[in-house]
């Protein structure tokens, strides 16, 4: 922290990273932008982790032979993978860390609504990790992150309970999340933040949240009922005594399959503050791409059994699952047409977010698309549990949700730290990302036509040279993922100070300092203007005039 | 092609052509769709880079514009997905007079038996041309049959039987994977269909066997007494099951079932469960005294006694309903 460039900061004022100082001001803080940087650095140990394991799962499938490690290592790896990466970083990590910083920004409030309910849900989580980790620690479960019954309640005897447990306490942690957030949006919007004048950002974490309250308890009684059958013996999933196993993958899906879109959905709200910033734009069809997002959140509910086409559901639900799953395709569809069309006479820069942005678009469309064959009954027998969905769904949740939430870590970085991130590398790594991602997942689309059924640590010879290609785009891909902790991390220390609003962005959190202070705004800011006002800001004389500081 | 690098599945079954046209398809439209986006973000975003002096012009959003792009799509799925049903449909409903192989799957092997009676673990031999019934059903976790160059998978549960259906055209030897995640050595659960011409697969068929499962089936339904309630005539405690098989039944509770594999199955192992019109609920349980290749028999036997080939003498279980065997008590 030193006197750098005089121009921009002359002496660093008082900000929510430097007016307490100790580990106790971090760990009883209920200030909802330290909470945010708490679940940062929790869910970036949890990506590693689960890269870890995606790491080792890439070099047992080099080989056709299972050779570097263990059918039963093999089997709790891949589902640490899914357990981790999905509970313990997806679902988190855009509301968790970005949402948590910005929502009060965004809408002119001083914090959450419930600030102590803020730092509880962060609690739950680390308690939640912890037993994640003592559970993969001490042994670890090999049922798949899917809990299918009844290999889970009645056959492995790996610590299902335990991990069931720990997912049952980190779900509060999200529901808590996403009452905090409808609680915020509708009570502590500033004057004049209509509901139409709302950056998209909210909107789509607002939908975001209601999934969140309304599906996560489902997962959490279906993981009460599984550790029941389990230890109690009470038939509930497993036909031997009496129960249908296909009950639980009604209630397993009928979370997880919404969960996708509390990966995607706050992606999406990043995706276009991106767009307008760096487009100097409105969005196109703001209320359109608005209520897509809620459009989304409510089809979403409706299509879970697409995941069981083959697996003894009768024809005629599968037919109407079909049908819904294309209803929430539209809206989909909706929205990454409106971002293109803002594109259209814009003033576009290629800065490292936008980037980001342009590579969820491609990443998106792609996974998008390939949903389309998912939902195809005809196709969907040939292609469902073999590479070709774990293709598809790494599109969505890694191409989709991680380009978002990259792009916005690089857009906000230098309101959360104060710092400029170096722009050369920050558009290396986004190259290196997008170029590693496609050539770790797109092989698998056709690997998956050809016919390699999923979580096989051992293949058939005819596999190998798509698996080859997969494994060594996964490692440019790691390569992708290091690079902006590296110089995220340089950059809190070494970093040019950034100046309060760096790209020239309409919302309300470039109105207040980089880094913002503890109560965000001196005064409680009035909104007179729509969002995405790029029209003023970029007036030919008018100078940029902070209005709130 | 190349051996270890193959870009499109071998095509040995009549579903394979009808899969692979809407596979086809589904790549043009979505080849287009994706063609048309990047296309546009490639263009706008040279042709609109910043420039000097230059601003961005402000468009509100175009209603009709949103109704284009979002009626276009919808119509096209919904092409999509009238194709995908009618190929699902025709995928998911055996032929009559398919030849009948009951699979039963457990962790981690295949047991497949003809209804001629010869067993096979791991491979099954089915001559090309013909239409083949699988009747499927697991002794401990769901496994699933997946045979990508039929464009083929259906799980297999355990407590219940899953039905599939090909018809192979092109002799070959082809896997067999299990699908379904289930345990330690998943993906050593692989084994092979061998698809061989009508006489070659005569002759292989010719090779030991201890006669008809159907007959097999017999043998336990007279050593587990069924035959002293099922009777042939109209006497018995329970009703008499010939030409019941794939019949409509009346329910005590009036519901009306089809007296199918499932049916049958269940009302073995949960008797209580759909009891028939005017018998009483008096037959006992044989779940746990029953295996389930000795099941795949008896479903068999009483089949047996719904086709006019099959001179049967007794009849078999009390029917009652298809989906989900709901297991019974006990344990």
């Amino acid at each position: 922290m030193s006197m750098a460039t005089a121009t921009v900061q002359p002496v660093e004022r008082e900000n929510y990273l430097n007016k307490h100082y100790g580990v106790g001001s971090w760990l009883f803080t209920t200030d909802h932008k330290r909470i945010a940087l708490l679940y940062l650095i929790s869910i970036t140990f949890f990506f590693f982790i689960g890269g870890f394991f995606a790491l080792l799962i890439r070099l047992e499938l080099l080989t056709p032979a299972g050779d570097l490690v263990q059918a039963d290592s093999y089997n709790k790896l891949f589902t640490m993978h899914g357990m981790v990466m999905v509970f313990f970083f997806l679902i988190p990590s855009i509301p968790a860390v970005l949402g948590n910083f910005l929502v009060p920004l965004m809408i002119g409030a001083k914090d959450l609504a419930f600030p102590r309910i803020n730092l509880l849900s962060w609690y739950l989580y680390i308690i939640g990790g912890i037993m994640m980790m003592h559970c993969m620690l001490t042994g670890g479960v090999d049922t798949g992150w899917t809990f299918y019954t009844p290999f889970s309640t009645a056959f492995t005897n790996t610590k299902i309970v335990e991990a069931g447990l720990a997912i049952f306490v980190a779900g509060f942690s999200s529901i808590l999340t996403g009452l905090n957030f409808v609680v915020t949006i509708h009570r502590m919007r500033a004057p004049g933040m209509t509901w139409s004048r709302l950056p998209l950002f909210i909107w789509a974490h607002y939908a975001t949240s209601i999934i969140q309250i309304l599906g996560t308890p489902v997962i959490a009684i279906t993981i009460v009922l599984v550790a029941v059958e389990r230890t109690l013996h009470l038939g509930i999933f497993d036909p031997k005594l009496g129960g249908d196993p296909l009950l639980f993958q009604h209630l397993f899906w009928f979370y997880s399959h919404p969960a996708v879109y509390i990966m995607i959905l706050p992606s999406m709200g990043i995706v276009s503050e991106i767009i307008a910033c760096f487009s100097r734009k409105r969005i196109f069809g703001y209320s359109f791409v608005a209520f897509s997002s809620i459009a989304i959140a409510v089809f979403g509910f409706l299509v879970w059994a697409h995941h069981m086409f083959v697996a003894g559901i009768s024809v005629y639900a599968a037919l109407i699952f079909s049908l819904l799953s294309y209803a929430v395709a539209v809206p989909s569809a909706v929205k990454v047409f409106n971002w293109t069309a803002t594109l259209y006479k814009g003033s576009i820069r290629y800065d490292a977010p936008m980037l980001y942005a342009f590579g969820f678009l491609g990443l998106f469309t792609i996974g998008g698309l390939t949903g389309l064959f998912l939902a195809c009954l005809g196709i969907d027998v040939h292609v469902t549990d073999t590479y070709f969905v774990v293709a598809h769904f790494h599109y969505i949740m890694v191409g989709g949700a991680l380009m978002g939430y990259l792009g916005g870590m690089h857009f906000w970085w230098p309101k959360i730290s104060g710092r400029l991130y170096p722009e050369g590398w920050a558009r290396l790594a986004a190259l290196i990302v997008f170029i590693g991602f496609n050539l770790t997942f797109f092989p698998q689309f056709i690997l998956g036509y050809v016919g390699m059924p999923r979580r096989y640590y051992q293949y058939p010879q005819e596999f190998q040279v798509l698996n080859v290609l997969s494994t060594a785009g996964a490692t440019v891909l790691g390569v992708g993922y290091l690079l902006p902790m590296i110089y995220f991390l340089w950059s809190m220390r070494y970093g040019r100070p950034a100046p309060d609003n760096p790209w020239n962005a309409a919302g309300l959190e470039w109105k207040t300092p980089s880094p913002p202070t503890t109560f965000n705004f001196e005064t409680e800011p009035v909104v007179t203007w729509e969002a995405y006002n790029y029209e003023e800001l970029d007036a030919p004389h008018k100078e940029e005039v902070p209005v709130v500081r | 092609m190349f051996d270890n690098f193959p870009l499109w599945p071998d095509r040995a079954s009549t579903a394979a052509g009808n899969v692979d046209a809407l596979f086809i398809f589904l790549i043009i439209v979505s080849g287009l769709m994706t063609a048309l986006i990047f296309t546009a973000v490639v263009y706008f975003a040279a042709r609109y880079r910043r420039r000097r002096g230059v601003l961005a012009e402000q468009i509100e959003g175009s209603t009709p514009l949103e109704l284009t792009w979002s009626i276009i799509p919808l119509f096209v799925f919904m092409v999509i997905f009238a194709w995908g049903a009618v190929v699902y449909f025709k995928g998911r409903t055996p032929p009559r007079d398919s030849t009948e192989v009951y699979v039963v799957a457990k962790q981690w092997m295949w047991k497949l038996e003809h209804a001629e009676g010869q067993r096979e673990i791991n491979e099954l031999h089915v001559p090309v041309g013909r239409d083949v019934k699988l009747i499927m059903t697991s002794q401990d976790v769901i496994h699933s049959f997946y045979v990508p160059a039929f464009r083929m998978k259906q799980d297999v549960l355990p407590g219940r039987y899953t039905i599939a259906w090909f018809r192979a055209t092109k002799p070959g030897t082809y896997h067999l994977f299990c699908a379904e995640y289930c345990g330690t050595q998943h993906s050593g659960m692989i084994g092979s269909i061998v698809v061989q011409e009508p006489a070659q697969f005569e002759a292989w068929m010719s090779g030991g066997t201890t006669g008809p499962l159907s007959a097999t089936g017999e043998k336990i339904f007279a050593e587990l007494g069924c035959v002293t309630c099922h009777r042939t005539d109209t006497q018995g405690r329970g009703p008499n099951l010939q030409g019941v098989f794939g019949k409509p039944v009346l329910l005590e509770d009036g519901r009306t079932v089809t007296a199918d594999e499932n049916y049958v199955r269940e009302s073995i192992l949960d008797p209580g469960a759909k009891v028939v019109k005017g018998f009483k609920p008096v037959m006992p349980t044989f779940q746990g005294l029953v295996s389930e290749e000795q099941l795949n028999a008896l479903v068999a036997y009483v089949k047996s006694q719904s086709q006019p080939a099959a001179g049967g003498t007794k009849t078999a279980a009390a029917p009652q309903d298809q989906n989900k065997a709901a297991g019974s008590q006990v344990q």
